[in-house]
């Protein structure tokens, strides 16, 4: 059972209240961009067993879309914030890096 | 003009609890920068309650505002009363980016009424529906089974329900059979 703070409105949902939306942080290319980048894009997708970083809606809520920091081997929530977020926040990486010394996701660590 | 009539022209059944479909209720969706005095005003002028915060839901009678998401207000008001108050909510945000929609007849509103109203909702939403965690004031977007629905509590034993009009019949029957004689859980 996975429970998601929504920054949105503040609620502690329940997974069942929330839609998955995927990875999050992907940089998009589009037109103009080459073959590889745009390959990358659509179907290149961490499956790591550990640290995460997801998009969820509020689907049956607020509405809204959030990142939530996660754990997919313990289900550890580290914490969520805003989808109009272009990096994880300092506090949320400090809040990984305290259960979870020397972590790394793709470019991040 | 023909008269509106509710999804289940007022279905109602005794349970541990009573519910009751009600008759129709003027609901308008208000999007727009909440922080906006313009916003605040056209909200609260045709309302006639206080601005809600967060999650907040201030209903009197009929007339209520409640905090629907970030960008949003449902404004409810007497049915007969909502094109007047389009008509004056459009005009005062006229310069504002912003939507005002009558989405009164897209609803169905139940009243879930009695000492296990709370146990009603909690067999069917994941929230926590203690006093100490929900109480009057307070509005909940959630799912009831498989539809969304919000609620919120109008008196102390009292609760107020708008699901989607297409679903009424599906959120009655649920409603109906979480109060069942015989299925009460006793918790809260
Ligand atoms: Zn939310």
């Amino acid at each position: 059972m996975l429970i998601l703070h929504c920054p949105h409105c503040g609620v502690d949902a329940e997974e069942t209240e929330l839609a998955p939306g995927g990875e999050a942080h992907l940089k998009r290319f589009g037109p103009g961009s080459s073959d590889a980048e745009f390959e990358s894009y659509l179907f290149h997708r961490e499956n790591p067993r550990g640290v995460h970083f997801e998009r969820w809606r509020h689907a049956f809520g607020c509405g809204k879309w959030f990142i939530a920091a996660r754990a997919t081997d313990t289900l550890e929530v580290f914490g969520t914030y805003r989808a109009q977020t272009a990096a994880p926040p300092q506090d949320i990486r400090d809040a990984i890096t305290a259960k979870r010394p020397g972590w790394a996701w793709r470019d991040l660590a | 003009m023909s008269e509106p009539v509710s999804a289940l022209d007022g279905a109602a059944c005794e349970g541990f609890a009573r519910v009751a479909e009600q008759g129709p209720r003027g609901m308008i969706t208000l999007r727009g920068d909440l922080a906006s005095v313009a916003v605040k005003n056209a909200a609260t002028g045709v309302a006639g309650v206080d601005f809600p915060g967060q999650r907040e839901c201030h209903v009197v009678g009929e007339r209520g505002l409640a905090w629907m998401s970030p960008d949003e207000l449902m404004v409810m008001l007497p049915h007969a009363e909502v094109p007047a108050a389009v008509a004056t909510m459009t005009g005062a945000l006229s310069g504002e980016h912003s939507l005002v929609a009558d989405v009164s007849d897209a609803r169905a509103l139940f009243r879930i009424e009695g000492p296990g109203a709370r146990e009603v909702l909690a067999k069917l939403a994941p929230v926590d529906l203690s006093p100490a965690a929900f109480a009057p004031g307070m509005i909940r977007r959630t799912r009831l089974a498989q539809v969304p629905a919000a609620f919120w509590m109008a008196g102390a034993e009292t609760f107020e329900l708008v699901c989607f009009r297409s679903v009424a019949q599906y959120v009655f029957d649920l409603l109906k059979g979480a109060a069942a004689p015989g299925g009460e859980v006793g918790y809260f």
